[in-house]
C-alpha cells in the first residue's frame, strides 16, 4: 500500500498578527511550520504502513526552496521519501493552479494507492487543493475523514465527519482523503528520524520535469486572484465592570435588556 | 492573468514599509533598498499601495485574454443543500444575499436542488424564498450526497445553462463538492466568503473571505473566468421571509447514467447531535475556557446556557484537556460561529479563539484577570471569579425573563 | 550564552525542550500532585530516541555520552525535575554497566534501556548507610552458579518501575570497602521485592522505595567486573552521572528563572511593572548570572568527563554541588518575586523549590561533594612544587 502526502509550509498563523497603525501584516519571527491539518495526515500514512508493514510513504510539496524544511521535518516524523515541486513559474497560483501542479507531481510518482491531504491550510484556509488534485488524477474522494475503519487491498471504509454526525462511506482504490483533527495524535519526531532527515537527499521537481503546461500554472493558470488585502474590522473593546459579581450580573442584565438581547 | 513588478531603486528610501505590508513575506531591504522575491510575490499588490508616498514599486497587470464570451454567462445560482429530502436552512439565509446580487446584475436567481423523486415537491419553497427557476436533478443515485455524481451533475449544468455566479453554502458538503466542479469547469473558486458584492465598474463579483487564520480579509475576484462560484459562509445573512404568492419556473433536468457514477457509496449515517444545540447554529453560546478548571464545571456553563436558551462552546484548551467534546470548539481550529449573544467564561482570548468568535453581535466576558486579552473585544466585560460570577448572573436572568 | 553546540546536540536540545513544553508541562502539577509515574512521559521520550543519547551505536544508542544526556535532562527538567528523572535516574542505573560490564551483559542489556523499552535504576543506599557507603550491609554470598543477595536499599528512584537495578553489595565483609561488588538484578527475581512508594516533598512524580532482597538468588553471569570492584565502579558512576544531577537541577533552577521574569513583566504595582524596580532588577541579574554560571561549570565538566582524560571526580563535585546550590537559591528567589502567588500550589514555582532541595541531597550529598573537592585540593596543592 504506497501513500503520497501533501503538504504545505505555511506561517504560524496563530502568531501573525496586524499591525493596528498601517493595517499590515506582523511577519517578523514567525516560524514556518508544517500546515497542522497535514500533520495529521503524514501521522496517519505513517501508522498504516507501520500497521500493514509494508509500503512507501512520499511526501510531496509545491513550495519555494525553504519549503524543503517541511520535507526534512517530515521525514524525522517517518516518511520514506520526499518530493519537492519548486519554480519561479509556480508563483501567484491559485488552488486551481496549485492542484494541477500537485497532481501533476503525483502522476510522476506514480505508483500509488491512496493520497492524503490535511483538511485545509491556515492561511488559505480554502480546502480546495485536495478535491482539486483528486479532479486532476480522476479519482473519488472522502473529505474530513476522522477514522478509518477498514483498508485493504483495492477497498477503504472511513468514517466522515459532517456537522451533524459522520457518515461511513466506503470507496474503492485508489482515493483521495482529506483529513480531520480527530482522526489521530501527531507523533513527535524522534532524534534517529532527525539525523536520517539531515542526510536524505530531496527530489525536485520544477516546470520542465513535470512537463506542465504552462498556461495552467503560476499566475498565468490562476482565475482567482487577490484585489485587496485589509485588516477585518475589530471588535473595539467595551465596558469593563469590576466590584461584587450580584451588582455586575444586575448591570449586565439591565444593559442587555437595554439592547433587546434577552 | 500575469504581471511584472519591480523596485525603482532611484525611488526607494528604505522606509521598509514594504516589507511589513508583504503577506506573503516576499520583500526584504538589501542595502536599505527593496527586493522583491520573486519566488513568494503574488502580484497582489499591497507593497504598491503602503507605497504611495514615494511610488517606488512599479506593477503592470497583464490582462490575459479570455478565451470565452463572458456575456454569455448569466444570473446568480444558489446550490440548494439537501439532506434526507429537507432542504438546509443555511441555503434560505443564501438565497436573500443571492437576490441582491442578481438584481444589481438585473440577472435571475435560481437555484440548483439535486435528489430523489421526492425532491421535485420541495423545489417551491426555494421559489417562495426569492428563486425565479429552480433546475431539479432527480435519480436515486442523487438522494444522499456523493461528491462525484453531485460535482458532475452541477458541472453538466453550468455548461448547459452558463451562470455568471454559483454560490453553494460553505458545509460539509458544499465545500468538498464544489472544488471538484471549479476544476471540472476550469473556472475560479474561493472558499469561504463573509462579504459578497457587486463592483459598480466592473460588475464583477467581489468576493471577500478571511485568510491568515481571519487575521487578514482578502478581496478576490474571478475576471476572465466563469462562473465566479464562492462557497459562503454561516450566518453572514439574514433569511428572507417566505411569500407563497410568488411564482417561478422548475426546470427537470433528466441526468445522463454516466453523470450518476460514483465510486464512493454512504453506508449509514451516524447523527451525534449533542443535547444542547448545535453550536453554529446557535443564537446564544455560552463558552468555558481553561478558567473553569475542571470537567465537571461545564454543569456551571450549561446552567447559564440553558437559562439563555443557548448552546455550550468551549475554548481549544478544554477539548485538548478532555473536559468536552471537539464540537464544541470554538476557534481557529474548531468551529467559527457568529451568534447574537457570546459569553465568554475562564477564556484569556488568545487570538486563535478570538477569530472563532469576535463576529459575535454582542460579546460579554467574565475573567478573573484584568489583563486578559478578551476585555480587549468585549462588548461587556466582568472582572470577577466565574464561580461567583455566573450563579449572580444566572439568578438575574431568571428574575429578568 | 552561546555553548557551540553541534547540529546533533542542537537536534536533541531542540527536540527534548519541545517534549517538555508540548508533554511535560501540561501534566507537571497533577504527576506532582497525585504521584503519577508518567508512562505515557516515558514512552514518548523513548519514542523520541532519548534514552539513548548516552549509549554506544552498537547497543542502539545515539552514540553520544554525558554532554548531550545533560542537554536531554536540563531541558526536561524545565519543565519538570521529578519527570526527568525517569531518564536520569535510569542513566544513573545504567553506567554501572557501562563502565564495568562483559560484552555478553551490554549485548544484553543496553539496547533495551537504549530504547526506552526498560528503565533502570541504580542501588547503593541503605537505612544504616547513606554518606558513609562504606557501611553498606546487603550481602551477596557465593553459591555455585549464583550468588544469593539479602539486605535492604533505601531510597532508590525508579524502584518498582525500573526493570534493571544495578545494585552494590558486600561479597566479602573482611575486605571493607574492597569487598564489595557490583550486581544487575532484574525485577521479578524470586526473592527480589520492592517497599511502599515513599511519600516525598519534592519529585513526587518519580518513584522512590526501597529494595528488599530475602535470599534473592541471581546468576553468577551478572557479577559486573570482578569480585571487589564494587565501590570502584560506584565511584566511576558518580563522575559520570553527577553532572547528569547537576544538569537536572539546572533545568530546574531555568524553569524557575522564566517563570518569575515572566511574572515579574506582567505583574503591575505602584502603577508599574514590578520588573521596573530596581531591587527586582539585581535579584533577576543575580540569579540568571549564577544559573549561567552553573551551566558553564556542568557543560565544561561533562565534556571533560565524557574525554575519559584524567581525573575529574573533583570537577564532577563542584558541578553537582554549584549547580544544585543555585537551583535551591534560585527557586527560593523565584517565590519570593511572586510574592504571595509563589507561596500558592496554584502557581509553579513552590514546585520547583519542592524539587530542587533534593538534588543538594541525592547522589552525594552538597557536603560530600565539598569533602571529596577539597581532599583533592590538598592533594593537587601538596604535589605542587614550592
Amino acid at each position: 500500500m504506497n501513500i503520497v502526502v501533501c503538504i504545505k509550509q505555511v506561517p504560524d498563523t496563530t502568531e501573525v498578527k496586524i499591525n493596528p497603525e498601517t493595517n499590515t501584516l506582523i511577519r517578523d519571527g514567525v516560524e514556518s511550520i508544517i500546515n497542522p491539518f497535514d500533520t495529521y495526515a503524514i501521522e496517519e500514512a505513517v501508522r498504516i504502513k507501520e500497521r500493514l508493514g509494508a509500503g512507501k510513504v512520499t511526501v510531496i510539496t509545491m513550495g519555494p526552496p525553504q519549503a524543503e524544511d517541511a520535507l526534512k521535518e517530515a521525514i524525522a516524523l517517518g516518511v520514506d521519501e520526499a518530493v519537492l515541486l519548486t519554480d519561479r513559474g509556480f508563483a501567484g497560483s491559485d488552488t486551481l493552479a496549485t492542484s494541477y501542479t500537485l497532481a501533476m507531481g503525483i502522476k510522476k510518482i506514480a505508483d500509488y494507492d491512496i493520497i492524503i491531504c490535511g483538511k485545509q491550510a491556515i492561511d488559505g484556509d480554502t480546502a480546495q487543493v485536495g478535491p482539486g488534485i483528486a479532479v486532476h488524477l480522476n479519482l473519488p474522494q472522502i473529505t474530513y475523514v476522522r477514522k478509518i475503519e477498514e483498508l485493504k487491498e483495492g477497498y477503504i471504509k472511513a468514517e466522515r465527519l459532517e456537522e451533524d454526525g459522520y457518515g461511513v462511506i466506503e470507496s474503492s482504490l485508489p482515493v483521495l482523503l482529506t483529513v480531520v483533527k480527530e482522526i489521530n495524535e501527531p507523533r513527535l519526531p524522534s532524534l534517529k528520524g532527525k539525523m536520517r532527515a539531515k542526510k536524505q537527499e530531496i527530489v525536485k521537481w520544477g516546470v520542465d520535469e513535470l512537463g506542465l503546461d504552462k498556461d495552467k500554472i503560476g499566475l498565468k493558470g490562476s482565475p482567482t486572484w487577490v484585489n485587496k488585502i485589509f485588516a477585518p474590522e475589530r471588535k473595539k473593546g467595551g465596558k469593563v465592570l469590576q466590584g461584587e459579581p450580584k451588582d455586575m450580573a444586575q448591570e449586565i442584565v439591565k444593559e442587555l435588556k437595554k439592547g433587546n438581547l434577552i | 492573468m500575469s504581471g511584472k513588478i519591480r523596485i525603482i531603486e532611484e525611488k526607494c528610501v528604505g522606509c521598509k514599509l514594504c516589507e511589513k505590508a508583504c503577506p506573503f513575506a516576499a520583500i526584504i531591504l538589501v542595502d536599505k533598498k527593496a527586493k522583491i522575491d520573486l519566488d513568494k510575490c503574488t502580484l497582489c499588490g499591497a507593497c504598491v499601495d503602503v507605497c504611495e508616498k514615494f511610488q517606488a514599486i512599479e506593477l503592470i497587470l497583464e490582462e490575459k485574454v479570455t478565451t470565452i464570451n463572458l456575456d454569455d454567462y448569466q444570473d446568480v445560482w444558489v446550490f440548494a443543500e439537501q439532506k434526507e429530502g429537507i432542504i438546509q436552512s443555511v441555503v434560505f439565509e443564501l438565497l436573500g444575499a443571492g437576490k441582491r446580487l442578481a438584481e444589481k446584475r438585473k440577472s435571475k436567481l435560481c437555484a440548483v436542488l439535486l435528489g430523489d423523486e421526492g425532491i421535485k415537491d420541495k423545489a417551491s419553497e426555494l421559489i417562495y424564498s426569492g428563486a425565479d427557476k429552480i433546475y431539479v436533478v432527480s435519480a436515486a443515485e442523487l438522494k444522499n450526497y456523493q461528491d462525484e455524481p453531485y460535482a458532475r451533475v452541477l458541472t453538466e449544468l453550468v455548461k448547459k445553462y452558463k451562470p455568471e455566479i454559483v454560490l453553494p453554502r460553505a458545509t460539509a458538503i458544499g465545500r468538498p463538492v464544489i472544488p471538484r466542479a471549479a476544476v471540472e469547469l476550469g473556472t475560479g473558486l474561493t472558499a469561504d466568503c463573509t462579504g459578497l458584492e457587486i463592483d459598480d465598474e466592473t460588475g464583477l463579483l467581489l468576493q471577500t473571505r478571511p485568510a491568515f487564520g481571519g487575521n487578514i480579509m482578502a478581496t478576490i475576484l474571478c475576471k476572465n473566468h466563469r462562473p465566479q462560484m464562492s462557497t459562503v459562509r454561516h450566518k453572514v445573512m439574514k433569511e428572507p421571509v417566505p411569500d407563497k404568492e410568488r411564482s417561478g419556473e422548475i426546470i427537470e433536468i433528466i441526468p445522463k447514467a454516466d453523470w450518476l457514477i460514483s465510486r464512493t457509496k454512504l453506508l449509514n449515517f451516524v447523527k451525534e447531535i449533542e443535547a444542547t444545540v448545535n453550536i453554529t447554529e446557535a443564537d446564544v453560546i455560552v463558552s468555558g475556557g481553561r478558567g473553569i478548571k475542571g470537567p465537571e464545571n461545564f454543569k456551571l456553563i450549561e446552567s447559564l446556557a440553558k437559562v439563555l436558551n443557548g448552546a455550550v462552546g468551549s475554548s481549544r484548551a478544554c477539548v485538548d484537556a478532555g473536559w468536552i467534546p471537539y464540537s464544541h470548539q470554538v476557534g481557529q481550529t474548531g468551529k467559527t460561529v457568529q451568534p447574537k449573544l457570546y459569553v465568554a467564561c475562564g477564556i484569556s482570548g488568545a487570538v486563535q479563539h478570538l477569530v472563532g468568535m469576535q463576529s459575535a453581535d454582542t460579546i460579554i466576558a467574565i475573567n478573573k484577570d484584568p489583563n486578559a486579552p478578551i476585555f480587549e473585544v468585549a462588548d461587556y466585560g466582568i472582572v470577577g471569579d466565574l464561580f461567583d460570577v455566573i450563579p449572580e448572573l444566572i439568578k438575574a436572568f431568571k428574575e429578568s425573563i | 550564552m552561546n555553548y557551540f553546540l553541534t547540529e546533533e546536540q542542537q537536534m536533541i536540545k531542540e527536540l527534548a525542550a519541545k517534549i517538555a513544553k508540548e508533554k511535560i508541562a501540561p501534566v507537571a502539577a497533577k504527576y506532582d500532585e497525585e504521584e503519577i509515574f508518567p508512562w505515557d512521559i516515558v514512552k514518548i521520550i523513548a519514542d523520541a530516541d532519548l534514552f539513548g543519547v548516552f549509549i554506544e551505536e552498537q547497543y542502539n544508542g545515539l552514540g553520544g555520552g554525558g554532554f548531550e544526556l545533560c542537554l536531554a535532562v536540563e531541558e526536561l527538567s524545565k519543565a519538570c525535575g521529578g519527570i526527568a528523572l525517569c531518564l536520569a535516574a535510569t542513566a544513573l542505573g545504567t553506567y554501572p554497566i557501562i563502565i564495568g560490564a562483559n560484552e555478553e551483559q551490554k549485548k544484553k542489556y543496553l539496547p533495551d534501556i537504549a530504547t526506552g523499552k526498560k528503565l533502570a535504576a541504580f542501588a547503593l543506599t541503605e537505612p544504616n548507610a547513606g554518606s558513609d557507603a562504606s557501611g553498606i550491609q546487603t550481602t551477596a554470598i557465593k553459591d555455585g552458579d549464583y550468588y544469593i543477595l539479602n539486605g535492604t536499599k533505601q531510597w532508590i528512584t525508579n524502584a518498582g518501575e525500573a526493570e534493571t537495578y544495578t545494585v552494590i553489595a558486600m561479597t566479602n565483609k573482611a575486605k571493607g570497602p574492597r569487598g564489595s561488588s557490583a550486581f544487575i538484578v532484574e525485577k521479578g527475581t524470586p526473592g527480589f521485592s520492592f517497599g511502599k512508594k515513599e511519600d516525598k516533598l519534592g519529585i513526587r512524580a518519580s518513584a522512590t522505595r526501597e529494595l528488599i532482597f530475602e535470599d534473592c538468588k541471581i546468576p553468577q553471569e551478572n557479577l559486573i567486573g570482578k569480585e571487589g570492584q564494587g565501590f570502584s565502579i560506584a565511584m566511576k558512576t558518580f563522575d559520570k552521572s553527577r553532572p547528569g544531577v547537576a544538569a537536572q537541577a539546572l533545568g530546574i533552577a531555568q524553569g524557575a528563572f522564566d517563570y518569575a521574569i515572566k511574572y515579574a513583566r506582567e505583574r503591575v504595582q505602584f502603577g508599574k511593572s514590578i520588573a521596573s524596580f530596581q531591587g527586582m532588577q539585581f535579584k533577576l541579574a543575580d540569579m540568571a548570572t549564577q544559573i549561567e554560571a552553573a551551566r558553564a561549570l556542568v557543560y565544561a565538566t561533562a565534556k571533560t568527563v565524557d574525554s575519559g582524560e584524567g581525573k575529574f571526580s573533583k570537577d564532577a563535585a563542584m558541578a553537582k554541588m554549584y549547580a544544585s546550590d543555585v537551583a535551591m537559591k534560585v527557586t527560593v528567589e523565584a517565590i519570593q518575586v511572586l510574592g504571595g502567588y509563589g507561596y500558592m500550589k496554584e502557581y509553579p514555582v513552590e514546585k520547583m523549590m519542592r524539587d530542587a532541595k533534593i538534588t543538594q541531597i541525592y547522589e552525594g550529598t552538597n557536603e560530600i561533594q565539598r569533602e571529596i573537592i577539597a581532599k583533592q585540593l590538598i592533594k593537587e596543592s601538596a604535589s605542587q612544587k614550592a
